[in-house]
């Protein structure tokens, strides 16, 4: 059965489906593992983010940092590794650190300073790419055996796609994402917060755990992203990523999520992020549309969404009201 | 010093905000297997008593003891953990949630760390069979009527809790064989020994359900009694009190003087919106003063926001000077000359941050439209003149309005009003968390408009102060206006006979 809140996340899902069979109707190509290895590979950076940007919607709240962190994440590593030296792993666990105390702090603000969420993560916004030039403005490439090693290790899928190292991080960040939403306390407590912060704290839900809790995920995964990035690039650079928090928001919306928060799918984001990822991959494929057409289709998906989820709004407010009407 | 086995026990309980005394000195005192009404107007201090009881506010003075052991609850959980277990009216449950993940929200039953849904299906299941319900514990809670809803937050709350359980208006939105489930569902938790607290407004209900009454005033403990040997008429003067020695209006002689000087008067026939008010017929004459009465929930206050527009009436019209006026909107109304005094000062009345000359501008500035703003010295002068008329104080038109008193803030928002020049003005409350003096200087006030030609409509749950300030008195009941008191009639008594009458018709 389907249940009203899962009903975005069905749509999405047989959007990405039919778009999926007329791109490969039109290029017999892009149905192959090759295709998804890359797709998987080329967004997971992105898509690492936009889990915790879901945790930060779901409990009703947003996360602007999250592009600003992957840029300083990436610098910092890259000036780690490059100019001092350090062992990329210890760089990474020490980047990790730092990411998940920014998005706490940001937390602790929130709740306790009662500062809206937009405000406080504009502020980590800005705070984190300045740090990022701080570090360095310019471009920092990054060689290192341990990173090439990551780089180079994939499994080889039937019919030549690969499964690199960062396809099966994201995809693992997924499921472990999945499981602490759907699985956990800490999960129930998310969704709680975004039906209503109220009624929640009636029912006693520890408020401020939560919130601090959502931030800190959220700080970790964009720190988790940042060296996604790394890797991805090579390099870091303090320029890099600027809106990606954008991205990760459309992402999150077209995977069915509330932007008020309390419904929604960790399943659904990947798929937004997939949908997104087919865009570009069917740029590539016909070759002589600007890249820009990704925008223009994510624009006008995000619009298709954002009117369905009010429509299913105001269909159930309109099923709340007739029952009131009753009872008058 | 047990001196009873009373379940739950609050002595002298006291709270104060801000310096305004909510809650003087309460008593209540519930036993095991008893349903407990606690009744009062708004303001009584019922939601406050109930916030202590529930560990939302901490009390200034007084004991709580349960099971003879004194607690002071500092927060909701902590309640929870004591026994005390709490539905709301409204705020609740949560509407995205499953039924079996609110039942369980904090604590899931859990697997391998997990929470392991099936278990929560399974007892979620368990749990509202007790309570008689059969119902699929995956749906969205949503889905489920406001009265399934109820029986699911008390199942919640009575297996957190366990031992007393508060209900707050549990009621309001029920049909009458809703509420006949809910009070089956109370009865059979009361005979498990559970003590029960139910706040309603509704009498009848109280009657059907309740073994003891306790009757707040005004912060102050009225009375407690056991329902099977109390009047329904001693009850309702219970609630609206029977300090019947003040001043009434000489009413005969005012007839006289009213009724010849009767120039055309504001006339509203028929006028009503189904599910808010059943269709009235109300005339205010010039230098009138109509009062309207009831219990809280009666209709009072809707009645008032008909009369200025902010609910659209779907029957009937209104009438000035003999012409229709289409009243669709508080805009339109203020440009028929209208005003409204809110209940909810607060919250609908006063702009907290905006200075006092600010917030006594609005109305005129509103009626002038955005574009041909007032001159800050205008707004000035305005404020001061109002200042000094209605004294106002402190007397600083730049102070923002949040830092004055309530009585000031009234006299601000009157102010507001009567710079626009108003034929008719509603007063939702006028005198409600105002201190003494300032009540008596607005019923004056009230006088003195009135004998200006001004036209009154005072809404008051405060029957005195009705009495004293009304030609005559429009009694409500049930969202229905069922009398009219006039000239000698106009008296306490009448009014709560009218109203005790009505509830006794609608009961049988």
């Amino acid at each position: 059965m389907i249940h009203a809140r899962n009903l975005p996340f069905v749509t999405t899902l047989g959007i990405f489906v039919i778009a999926y069979a007329l791109c490969v109707l039109q290029f017999p190509n892009m149905f192959s593992t090759r295709v998804i290895g890359n797709l998987l590979t080329d967004n997971a950076f992105l898509g690492i983010a936009a889990v915790g940007m879901t945790f930060v919607i779901l409990s009703g709240g947003i996360d602007l940092s999250i592009g600003s962190v992957i840029a300083f994440t990436s610098v910092f590593v890259a000036v780690m590794v490059g100019s001092f030296g350090l062992n990329p792993l210890i760089a990474f666990a020490l980047v990790l650190v730092i990411s998940t105390i920014f998005g706490s702090l940001m937390g602790l603000m929130i709740r306790y300073l009662g500062i809206p969420p937009f405000v406080v993560t504009l502020a980590g916004m800005f705070l984190a790419r300045g740090a990022a030039y701080l570090i360095s403005t310019e471009s920092v490439p990054i060689s290192h055996p341990v990173i090439d090693a990551i780089q180079g290790f994939y499994f080889r899928v039937p019919g030549g796609g690969r499964l690199t190292a960062l396809a099966m991080l994201m995809i693992l960040v997924f499921v472990a994402g999945g499981i602490i939403a759907g699985r956990t306390r800490f999960g129930a407590n998310v969704y709680a917060l975004g039906g209503g912060a109220q009624s929640a704290e009636l029912m006693g839900v520890p408020i401020g755990r939560t919130t601090v809790g959502i931030y800190a995920l959220s700080g970790f995964l964009s720190g988790l992203a940042g060296i996604a990035y790394t890797l991805y690039t090579s390099s870091g650079y303090s320029l890099a990523t600027v809106g990606v928090e954008l991205d990760a928001i459309a992402a999150v919306v077209i995977g069915g999520t509330l932007l008020t928060g309390g419904v929604g799918l960790v399943a659904g984001t990947l798929v937004g992020i997939l949908i997104q990822g087919l865009i570009q991959t069917y740029i590539v494929f016909d070759g002589t549309l600007s890249s820009w057409w990704t925008k223009i289709v994510i624009g006008i998906l995000l619009f298709v969404f954002i009117v369905l989820q009010r429509g299913i709004i105001w269909y159930s407010n309109r099923r709340l009201a007739e029952s009131r009407l009753r009872e008058i | 010093m047990a001196e009873t086995n009373a379940l739950l026990e609050a002595r002298g309980i006291g709270k104060s905000f801000l310096g305004i005394t909510a809650l003087d000195s309460v008593d209540l005192t519930l036993q095991r297997g008893e349903i407990h009404a606690l009744l009062g107007e708004n303001g009584a201090g019922k939601s406050t008593l109930i916030k202590i009881l529930t560990g939302v506010y901490a009390r200034d003075r007084g004991t709580i003891r349960l099971d003879g052991a004194e607690v002071s609850p500092a927060n909701v959980a902590e309640a929870q953990a004591l026994g005390i277990g709490t539905v709301y009216q409204e705020v609740n449950l949560l509407e995205n949630l499953t039924v079996a993940e609110n039942l369980f929200l904090g604590r899931q039953p859990r697997r391998f760390g997990l929470v392991d849904r099936r278990a929560m299906r399974d007892r979620s299941r368990t749990l509202l069979k007790r309570y008689g319900l059969d119902i699929d514990v995956d749906a969205l809670l949503s889905s489920y009527s406001v009265a399934i809803r109820q029986i699911i937050a008390i199942a919640r709350a009575v297996d957190l809790s366990g031992k007393v359980l508060v209900l707050d208006e549990p009621t309001a939105s029920l049909d009458g064989k809703e509420v006949d489930m809910l009070f089956g569902v109370l009865r059979k938790l009361r005979d498990d020994g559970l003590g029960i607290v139910i706040i309603t407004h509704f009498l009848n209900q109280v009657y059907a359900v309740a073994d003891q009454v306790t009757v707040l005033r005004n912060g102050r403990l009225v009375g407690t009694r056991a329902l099977s040997d109390l009047p329904q008429l001693e009850l309702i003067s219970m609630m609206l009190g029977r300090e019947l020695q003040h001043i009434t209006r000489d009413h005969q002689a005012e007839e006289q003087t009213v009724a010849p000087l009767a120039q055309a008067p504001i006339r509203f026939n028929g006028y009503g919106k189904r599910g808010s008010v059943a269709p009235f017929d109300l005339e205010v004459r010039p230098g009138e003063v109509v009062g309207i009465a009831g219990l809280l929930g009666s209709g009072r206050t809707e009645t008032a926001f008909l009369l200025f527009g902010i609910d659209r009436a779907d029957s009937g019209g209104a009438e000035i000077d003999g012409k229709p006026v289409a009243l669709s909107s508080p805009e339109a109304a203020i440009a028929n000359r209208f005003g409204f005094c809110p209940e909810e000062r607060k919250t609908d009345g006063i702009i907290g941050d905006l200075s006092v000359a600010d917030n006594i501008a609005l109305a005129v500035q509103a009626r002038q439209g955005w574009a041909k703003p007032i001159s800050s010295r205008q707004k000035r002068a305005l404020a001061q003149d109002f200042i000094r008329s209605l004294d106002i104080r402190p007397a600083d038109a730049e102070r923002p309005i949040k830092f004055l008193s309530g009585g000031n803030q009234q006299k601000a928002i009157l102010a507001r009003w009567l710079a626009t020049e108003p034929r008719l003005l509603i007063l939702d409350e006028p005198t409600r968390g105002i201190d003494i003096g300032a009540h008596a200087e607005i019923l004056k006030m009230i006088e003195r408009l009135c004998a200006e030609g001004m036209s009154l409509v005072v809404i008051s749950s405060e029957l005195e102060e009705l009495t004293a300030v009304a030609h005559r008195v429009i009694v409500l009941s049930d969202r229905r206006h069922i009398a009219e008191l006039t000239g000698s009639e106009v008296s306490a008594d009448a009014i709560m006979q009218a109203i005790a009458g009505s509830a006794r018709t609608e009961a049988a």
